[in-house]
């Protein structure tokens, strides 16, 4: 496969950046979307210009790391997606791609395709743990919990902060990711006795790194990698009323 | 108080909170004025008995200064909001075509409120400005003849054209906009979740095709 690229370069956040044109022979179909990326980069080294700088990390679509917007999509074409889990027969011999990275005033440009998203790191550090005091591991059923809760929260948790929520939100909002982490402590025994706090604490931490608010529109679920649902964004509002209104302080 | 004007959730809360009393609104203004249709002579001493009514009562007084709030709210919560969320996206997208995953309405919904506040404005100044300090003749019953002015009005094509297409930008607008405000306020069960938006679905079809009927009728009959 021939494949045309058009991607964005930007040399640090005050740079300007603007789009570059690339051409990839020899692409195989089987390739993951990173690997095509890979090949570019080898024959730019090659020929001694800057490679195009892209996060990676485990690429089997469970680290978060990888996420650029390709056409427009965040992961690209296919939904609930990974960008290292796109593959080259997503596309056509010949076909135009568009890649740049995510675009969000709290997810700074650092440089071509990578963008600084520690912004949901100070989300979770500000509220997003259990406090327990570390020793040995207590006894597993000393803490009940039933299969349906546990699982529940795990879907929360599935959440691995890619920040493609951020991306496909009209109004970059972090709600669905805050929402996830929300919602899978609080399922949990030794999570829930610290909700009202956290709650608190984390929403206004979104509130600071200047994300948007949710206006609904589920976007984010579509093109999360995990399938995070929405009602989690509904659940930290349910508790963020709930611990504003109806707790004593 | 304060917080609620510190951050998004709040500030959502009061979006919802406004925008449901907003729509319950709409159920009443709506059958208040299917009186309308009403055969003519009839239509014309009840509807201006009903209007007569309304404005001399003082409860209905006080929940015309809520409403007047709500509307005056909802803007200016969908203004501070608009102003954040363009902040926050900060860089334009060159080539954007997140719209896939959501719905038109859903992306919209301040397009569709500047077109329902437009109509508003001129609603509220070709008729309750009118009844409330125009002078007005005054039917057998010595009530201000409200139902006239309101016929007159319809007789024109392009009045009944401009009252049509605002009453579907607010059916796109409850849409989203009801299943959105009890999502807000942290309506967050599976079930009750889908059952409001199916009955969203059905309140925003119904209110708009009982407010269509109103001009059309009264164009296709006078």
């Amino acid at each position: 496969m021939k494949i045309y690229l058009k991607i964005w370069r930007q040399k640090d956040n005050l740079s300007k950046g603007s789009f570059k044109d690339y051409t990839v022979e020899d692409v195989n179909k089987d390739m993951s979307f990173l690997e095509m990326l890979d090949t570019l980069n080898l024959k730019l080294v090659k020929q001694g210009e800057r490679p195009v700088e892209f996060d990676h990390d485990c690429r089997e679509g469970i680290c978060g790391q990888c996420g650029v917007m390709i056409n427009g999509i965040a992961h690209g074409p296919l939904k609930n997606t990974t960008t290292c889990q796109l593959h080259m027969r997503s596309f056509k011999d010949g076909d135009t791609i568009y890649i740049e990275p995510f675009k969000a005033e709290a997810f700074p440009i650092v440089r071509d395709l990578k963008v600084d998203r520690s912004s949901l790191d100070r989300i979770i550090t500000s509220g997003g743990f259990v406090s327990v005091d570390t020793g040995q591991a207590p006894e597993a059923n000393s803490i009940p919990i039933t299969y349906e809760e546990a699982e529940a929260a795990f879907d929360a948790a599935a959440c691995i902060g890619c920040g493609a929520c951020v991306a496909s939100c009209k109004n970059s909002s972090a709600a669905l990711f805050t929402g996830a982490k929300i919602t899978h402590l609080e399922l949990l025994p030794q999570g829930q006795k610290e909700t009202h706090k956290r709650v608190a604490e984390m929403v206004e931490q979104m509130e600071k790194e200047g994300f948007g608010h949710c206006s609904n529109t589920e976007a984010c679920q579509v093109e999360c990698p995990e399938n995070i649902s929405v009602l989690n964004i509904a659940r930290m509002n349910f508790e963020y009323n709930k611990s504003k209104l109806l707790v004593k302080k | 108080m304060i917080i609620y004007f510190k951050n998004a959730l709040t500030r959502k809360n009061l979006m919802a909170l406004t925008g449901l009393f907003l729509s319950f609104f709409l159920i009443i203004h709506l059958l208040g004025n299917l009186q309308l249709l009403l055969p003519e002579e009839q239509a014309q001493l009840q509807y201006n008995a009903y209007s007569h009514f309304l404005s001399g009562n003082i409860v209905i007084k006080l929940v015309s200064y809520v409403l007047y709030a709500c509307i005056l709210l909802h803007t200016l919560d969908a203004i501070y909001l608009g102003i954040k969320s363009k902040r926050a996206n900060g860089q334009k997208l060159s080539r954007d075509r997140r719209s896939r995953a959501s719905t038109w309405q859903s992306r919209n919904m301040m397009f569709l409120g500047i077109i329902i506040f437009l109509f508003l404005v001129i609603h509220f100044k070709d008729f309750w400005y009118q009844y409330k300090f125009g002078e007005l003749p005054k039917d057998a019953n010595d009530n201000k003849d409200l139902y006239t002015l309101v016929v007159n009005a319809f007789d024109s094509i392009w009045y009944v054209i401009l009252y049509s297409i605002s009453f579907l930008a607010l059916g796109f607008h409850l849409v989203h906009g009801v299943a959105s405000a009890h999502r807000s306020l942290g309506l967050y069960h599976p079930f009750y979740s889908k059952l409001v938006r199916i009955v969203g679905y059905i309140f925003s079809i119904s209110i708009t095709l009982g407010y269509l009927i109103i001009p059309i009728f009264i164009y296709l009959k006078h």
